[in-house]
Parts: C-alpha cells; sequence; structure tokens
C-alpha cells in the first residue's frame, strides 16, 4: 500500500473487488541488484546508488503504478481525455523504471570486471576500430546530452549493427526502435555528488563497472 | 564583446540554510561560468549575433536570425547565461525581510487569488517539471501575471516557449541547482526557495514589465 495516492488507496479500501491483480493490472517493482550499493566504489558511490535505487528507481515504479491505475480507471469509465492527459505519467515512469531496470544489470563490481568479448566485441570493432574509439564515441555523446537523459549503446536488427544513441529525460530506447544493450544515466542525480558538475569525468569513471557480460546477454537474446 | 559571469550581489553562503554554499559555488562558477564560455565560443565568428546582447539573442531563439548550426547551443548556452543572470539577482541572504510591493501584491492577488495561491502554484509547476528546466512567475501579454515552467535552459522570452511572459521570478529546478543539499527531494528545495527571494529585486522586475520592458540583468 506504500505511497498510493488518495484515490488510489480509495480504490483499494471500499469493499468492491477493487485491488491490482483482480483488475487484471500488473503492479510494477523495484527490482533487486546483485550487488550492494557500496560495490562499484571508489566509481560510483554507495550513496549515489542508494539514492538512486531506494529514492529515483522507487519513485518512478510508484508513480508509473498510480499511473496505470488510474488509466484502468479512466479505461473503465471510457474517459479518453483523462486516458490521454495521463501518457505523460506513463512515458515519464515507465521510461524511467525500464532505463534503470536495464541499468542496474549493465553495472559489475570493479573486482569482477571482464572486457568484452565475441560478436560484441567484433561488431565494435567492425564499427569503431577498436574498443577505444566506441568508449570515447560513446562518452562524447553522452557528455553531450542537455539536461537530463541517457546515453545507449543499441542494437539495430533490421541492419544487424550496433548503434550508440542519446536520449532525453527517461524517453526509453524502443522509442528509436533499438534493442538496449548498454545505457548510462546521465540525469546529474547519477553522478552529481561524486562528480558535481564534471559529468566527463563521470563517464570516463564508469568503464570501470561496466557488465560487459551482460551487455552481450543483451545482444545475443536480441538476435534471436 | 563576449559575455562575462556576472558577480553575485551576496557572498555563497548568504543563502543558508536554504541553499547551501558549495551549491552556491560551483552553480556560479562552473555551471552558469561554462554557459557563458560556451555561448562566447558560438558566437565568436558571429559578432552581429553576440553584439544582439543576451536578452535579444534568447528572442531569437527558433527564427532564422540565428544560423542552423548555431541554433542549439545558442539556445542551451545562451538561454542558460539568461537564466542563471537573472537568478542570482532575485535571491538574497533570507535576514533581507523584504516583501512584494503594494502593486506587485495586488496584481499577484487579482491574477492567483492570494500570496499562498501563487506559491501553490509556481511550486506545482516547478515540482512537476519533468527532468531539467525552470519554473516562473512572469507577466503575459495582456498585463496579468501567469506562472510556466520550461524545459532544460529555455526561458518565457524564446519564441520556442510554450508560454510567452515577461519573467518576475524564476526557479532553477535542474538537479545541480539542489542535489548536494536535498538529494531528490525537490519540493523542499522548492519550499525553501521562498525564505531567500529577493523581493526588492522582483519588485523592479515587475515595474519593468508593467512599463513594457525586459527585466535589466
Amino acid at each position: 500500500m506504500m505511497a498510493l495516492n488518495f484515490a488510489a488507496r480509495r480504490l483499494l479500501c471500499n469493499g468492491e473487488s477493487s485491488n491490482f491483480a483482480l483488475r487484471g493490472i500488473t503492479t510494477f517493482k523495484l527490482p533487486e541488484l546483485s550487488y550492494d550499493f557500496g560495490a562499484l566504489e571508489p566509481f560510483i558511490s554507495g550513496k549515489i546508488m542508494e539514492l538512486h535505487v531506494t529514492k529515483h528507481h522507487a519513485a518512478y515504479v510508484n508513480n508509473l503504478n498510480n499511473a496505470l491505475l488510474q488509466h484502468a480507471e479512466a479505461e473503465k469509465m471510457g474517459d479518453i481525455a483523462k486516458m490521454i492527459a495521463l501518457q505523460g505519467a506513463i512515458k515519464f515512469n515507465g521510461g524511467g523504471h525500464v532505463n534503470h531496470d536495464i541499468f542496474w544489470t549493465n553495472l559489475i563490481s570493479p573486482k569482477d570486471f571482464r572486457p568484452p568479448s565475441g560478436e560484441l566485441l567484433q561488431k565494435i570493432e567492425t564499427q569503431w576500430k577498436s574498443l577505444e574509439n566506441f568508449k570515447v564515441a560513446f562518452s562524447a555523446a553522452s557528455a553531450g546530452v542537455q539536461g537530463s537523459g541517457w546515453g545507449w549503446l543499441g542494437y539495430n536488427k533490421n541492419m544487424d549493427s550496433l548503434e550508440v544513441v542519446t536520449l532525453p529525460n527517461q524517453d526509453p530506447l524502443s522509442t528509436m526502435g533499438l534493442v538496449p544493450l548498454l545505457g548510462v544515466d546521465v540525469w546529474e542525480h547519477a553522478y552529481y555528488l561524486d562528480y558535481k558538475n564534471v559529468r566527463p569525468d563521470y563517464l570516463k569513471a564508469i568503464w570501470n563497472v561496466v557488465n560487459w557480460k551482460n551487455v552481450e546477454e543483451r545482444l545475443t537474446a536480441a538476435k534471436k | 564583446m563576449a559575455f562575462t559571469l556576472p558577480a553575485l550581489t551576496f557572498e555563497y553562503q548568504a543563502l543558508e540554510p536554504y541553499v547551501d554554499t558549495t551549491t552556491m559555488q560551483i552553480h556560479h562558477t562552473k555551471h552558469h561560468q561554462t554557459y557563458i564560455t560556451n555561448v562566447n565560443n558560438a558566437l565568436e565568428k558571429f559578432p552581429e549575433l553576440a553584439s544582439l546582447g543576451i536578452v535579444d539573442l534568447n528572442k531569437a531563439v527558433g527564427t532564422d536570425k540565428i544560423p542552423k548550426e548555431l541554433a542549439t547551443v545558442v539556445r542551451n548556452n545562451g538561454g542558460g547565461h539568461w537564466n542563471h543572470s537573472f537568478f542570482w539577482k532575485v535571491l538574497t541572504a533570507p535576514t533581507n525581510s523584504n516583501g512584494p510591493s503594494a502593486e506587485l501584491k495586488a496584481a499577484i492577488d487579482a491574477s492567483f487569488g492570494s500570496m499562498d495561491d501563487l506559491k501553490t502554484k509556481f511550486n506545482a509547476a516547478a515540482t512537476t517539471r519533468f527532468g531539467s528546466g525552470w519554473a516562473w512567475l512572469g507577466m503575459k501579454p495582456d498585463g496579468t501575471l501567469g506562472i510556466t515552467s520550461t524545459p532544460n535552459q529555455d526561458n518565457p522570452l524564446m519564441p520556442v516557449a510554450d508560454d510567452h511572459l515577461v519573467p518576475i521570478l524564476g526557479l532553477d529546478v535542474w538537479e545541480h541547482a539542489y542535489y548536494l543539499k536535498y538529494q531528490n527531494r525537490r519540493p523542499e528545495y522548492i519550499a525553501a526557495f521562498w525564505n531567500v527571494v529577493n523581493w526588492e529585486q522582483v519588485n523592479a522586475n515587475f515595474t519593468a514589465a508593467v512599463g513594457g520592458a525586459v527585466p535589466s540583468l
């Protein structure tokens, strides 16, 4: 029942069969990370990780669930105007949930770091000449995001190729028709406590904690 | 003539405990300075644009006065320079217990109902601006006051803005403006902001707007 707004609580409490499951609505949940908040130190602090997961990502999850509940109600009432009005909240918070869900799996303790290999490395070297060149290109693109957003390595199924793109706010990579492989959050909350205004330093440091095995797995799954 | 970083009228620690010293230092000397450096670099080969001055440069964003290849850098950095220059002036130490002038208060009451209603609406605009941006109180073309928010470094002077207002009061809600002290708690920062508003400057901004002018920096 945590963090539900008044309308949602009222729906859940008034005698009708109005809980999420009976309405056939999926509730989204904050994922468990496979590592402790402090595991990415010294590159990303435990303080940032704890805030990022338990405050920022949690808010996206709560707000998404809220918005979807309201959307279902509006749909039941045939209130199209209300459904349209909720689109923004669903995009912001749904995108936020999707993006952060991917991000946590893209990261790994520096102790367990392994460089990329296999087809992923092959594609990177084919397209960018070297892993170093790719990292420079990715970091430059991500540093150039104006305001809040994300840098992505995505897979283009039609072209069987990789692409580096950036997106604003919490727009998910799916909006560009690409499969997300590796995302880097460049909202200031992702790095400010550690790196202040020096986003490029964060973008250099993060390469030490990229879980390339996860990125490879995502490419493999995308090619199926 | 290149744009330069304006000095603050107060010490970095003057807004404590509402805005922390470190944030003020970094916000002024790093973030704002970077916008200035970037817009100066971009306009180096376009002296006629630089000589427009920062207000008219902002008013040209989205028009063909600005060459396509400069459009984005001018919007982001010319916007950033005006926004922050404006912002520093509407802030002051919390001990400066000034308030809205009689004329401004009358306009606020007429447009919103009361000061509390203004704050509620302004705070909502500041809270619900998703991602980076600013919240604004300003004068609409019809002379009434309105509230809006803009993304990134846009402002209501720009033709690209949803709402065209002459800014009177603004609040930076980029995370860099509050994260060190407030982390994710943006609403707390927004509430604290009202303790450091420089109403003397806001009154002057209102007077300028009434006279049909953009507040001077």
